[in-house]
């Protein structure tokens, strides 16, 4: 490790853990956010969020690919995703209020419990790591637990698609804040696969509206059991 | 080098074509003639390996060994067999009005597609694109799943997405936990996501990170795989999309997830030097072969059925790899295959049954074998090889599964029995039903393509009877390489 190196650590590391932070409590946002536009927004900030820290990362380490997958997610997560997912809200018309199956506070509650769980479990790993982000391995698996919460916890459509690119999100952090990313070759491809789902969950929305009349999956549950 | 290329493009090339003409006359023709070209490329590729021994390929991303190559072989076979009976099933389909021309083409282009996905999965190298390639074969057959637009199979393909998406992105914290692990000895370049590096220096690999990586590999690939408690998404999956799609799934799907778990579980072993991973898979499986032989009696739709089928059979595999030993292993490769042919063969006959009746309701399908004869039969053998009955290859499986279990693990044996006996009280009496009594079926509009179901039966009965030496070599260097 050069002498430049080791100076500049406190600086980027604490903008990297403030944005760790920013993560989280997005995280927790999303949780509680009953409007879907909300949610899509919050989803394009937690998107910018993890643009930046990738940025700082690949600067402050010399890293340059990765800077290419600090482009990937500026282009995707920031800037297409929720483009598309503005237009398909226009489209189907679907600016009502996101009904959820557990009551908000006790999501919350749960949440905080998986925080911890999260912290707990990823402890080993941030002993080992020698990367500057270490310190924020239990924070990004923190966010893929609470966007799994998320995904089982809403009961439309449009939100459970949001909750699936959010946990896409907290496996990007994980990525870079644990190993500095995975190889070029891998994220290009999560990246194409993330996109053909996108566009694939399109189409299915106007099938399930049509079939349904609404997004709503316990309408689907309900034409099982007929 | 050119064989595994031919393996990987062919399956990608018809898929484009068949997106461009899928909608027009001689499809199925073309799905069928891409399907053979690749058995034949995997068939070269075959003798390859056998010839000149494992090779690493295309700048270390693709490699073929004993493991891979017999399961890439399986799935060219069984891919082409189920093209085959596809040609029929579908013009049915198409004559019940069921299925556009549009359809027909989505159906042909992400079959091929599906195919490719699969071979990739197998063939690649970087445990990072073999995590891609199952998120490419989950969105593919999500469109399969859902191609009739009914809100079943919305629904179904829906919680297919939602579920499989959601495990495999456990799937992929495991890897990235991997990349971590090996980063560490390997050092920062594309060569520590490489499988055949990985195995190099897998004692060196820090074993705690290694044994909660594979804690979200196994519940990730797991999630594919239909293990018990995330098994949910695979009956409705099987029961409402098209046969042929139902076919594939069962018989090569969860054999490619499971295919992943046992990379990681080699790993895992190497660094470990414990029986953790061994232990998670046993109990895994062990859950699996239970849970669903209680969910058979209750089941009335006869895909369904054999879905839940499917899922306690990959439960006996995954427990055979769990025990580990080279007899054990050997157990688990011979029933893998025994279990692909056998399984796309009964989904043949269950899809032109289904036709014939016009109806999924196993109380509405009586009499299959007065108005045909070779529906009736293939669907009667099928089921009781499927069961375990001797001479059929299933047994062998079986019985070697079960002695294993009777000298190391006496206390799983009286579980994994009677869960054996309830799936084969509950699934014998259902099919007796389908098959005997008075006709309610209609025969066909097109002459059902029977030749693959006794095609499979009849190498599910070879392998029951005697396994070719060649291939006991290759399952025993496969079964000494897993442990």
């Amino acid at each position: 490790m050069s002498p430049s190196l080791i100076h500049t650590i406190p600086l980027s590391g604490q903008v990297i853990n403030l944005c760790a932070a920013i993560m989280l409590l997005l995280g927790f946002a999303m949780l509680s956010q009953r409007r879907v536009l909300t949610l899509i927004n919050l989803f394009m900030l937690q998107g910018l969020v993890l643009f930046t820290s990738t940025l700082i990362v690949a600067i402050t380490t010399h890293q340059n690919h990765l800077l290419w997958s600090a482009g990937l997610t500026l282009v995707l997560k920031v800037i297409a995703l929720p483009y598309i997912l503005h237009r398909l809200i226009r489209r189907l018309s679907v600016k009502w209020d996101v009904d959820t199956l557990l009551n908000i506070p006790t999501t919350m509650l749960v949440g905080i419990a998986l925080v911890v769980i999260a912290f707990n479990v990823a402890q080993p790993i941030s002993h080992l790591s020698g990367t500057i982000t270490r310190a924020t391995i239990g924070i990004a698996l923190a966010c893929v637990l609470l966007a799994f919460l998320m995904m089982i916890t809403r009961s439309k459509a449009v939100p459970q698609v949001i909750a699936f690119l959010a946990m896409e999100n907290g496996l990007f952090f994980a990525a870079t804040s644990a190993t500095y990313g995975m190889p070029m070759v891998v994220e290009l491809g999560i990246a194409l696969d993330v996109m053909v789902g996108m566009v694939i969950l399109g189409v299915f929305f106007f099938q399930i509206r049509q079939q349904f009349d609404s997004l709503d999956i316990r309408h689907m549950e309900r034409a099982k059991e007929q | 080098m050119i064989e595994l290329a031919l393996v990987l493009t062919i399956p990608l090339a018809s898929s484009v074509l068949l997106a461009l003409f899928g909608h027009r006359r001689g499809a199925a023709e073309l799905n069928s003639a891409g399907s053979l070209l690749t058995l034949v490329a995997a068939g070269m590729l075959t003798v390859r390996v056998i010839g000149h021994g494992p090779m690493i390929l295309f700048d270390q991303q693709f490699f073929v060994d004993p493991l891979n190559v017999f399961l890439i072989a399986l799935t060219a076979l069984v891919g082409f067999t189920t093209s085959l009976f596809s040609r029929p099933y579908m013009r049915v389909e198409h004559d019940h009005g069921r299925l556009s021309a549009a359809r027909l083409r989505l159906y042909h282009s992400m079959f091929q597609m599906f195919m490719c996905t699969m071979l990739v999965a197998l063939s690649t190298n970087n445990l990072g694109i073999l995590w891609v390639a199952m998120e490419a074969a989950t969105l593919t057959t999500v469109l399969l799943v859902a191609l009739y637009r009914t809100p079943a199979s919305l629904e179904a393909a829906w919680k297919y997405f939602i579920l499989c998406g959601v495990g495999i992105a456990q799937a992929l914290f495991g890897t990235i936990l991997i990349y971590f692990a090996a980063e560490r000895v390997l050092g920062h370049d594309g060569g520590a996501l490489l499988w055949t590096h990985l195995d190099a220096v897998k004692t060196q690999l820090e074993p705690t990170v290694l044994s909660l990586a594979f804690v979200f590999v196994i519940v990730g690939y797991g999630t594919k795989t239909g293990l018990v408690p995330l098994h949910n998404w695979l009956p409705d999956a099987h029961a409402e999309g098209p046969t042929p799609v139902s076919a594939v799934l069962s018989g090569l799907l969860l054999n490619v997830a499971l295919y992943a778990i046992i990379r990681c579980k080699v790993l895992v072993d190497g660094a470990l030097h414990t029986h953790f991973a061994g232990n998670l898979m046993m109990a895994f499986g062990l859950l699996t072969v239970v849970v669903p032989a209680f969910y058979l009696s209750r089941t009335k739709d006869v895909k369904r059925l054999f879905g839940y089928s499917s899922i306690e059979h990959m439960g006996l595999i995954t427990f055979a790899f769990g025990m580990g030993g080279p007899v054990a292993s050997f157990a688990g490769l011979l029933h893998m295959t025994v279990h692909s042919l056998t399984k796309s063969a009964i989904f043949f006959a269950v899809g032109h049954a289904s036709q014939m009746a016009g109806t999924q309701i196993i109380d509405d399908i009586k009499g299959l074998i007065k108005r045909s004869p070779t529906i009736g039969w293939g669907l009667m053998l099928g089921t009781l090889a499927i069961l375990g009955m001797p001479p059929f290859g299933v047994f062998t499986s079986e019985f070697m599964i079960l002695t294993t279990a009777i000298k190391h693990y006496p206390w799983a044996t009286p579980i994994l029995l009677t869960a054996l006996g309830v799936a084969f009280a509950s699934m014998f009496g259902k099919v007796q039903g389908m098959v005997f009594g008075e006709p309610t079926v209609k025969p066909l509009s097109h002459n059902p393509a029977l030749l693959p179901v006794f095609v499979h039966l009849g190498l599910v009965l070879m392998l029951g009877l005697w396994i070719p030496p060649y291939l006991a070599e290759w399952y025993r260097q496969a079964a000494k390489f897993i442990g």
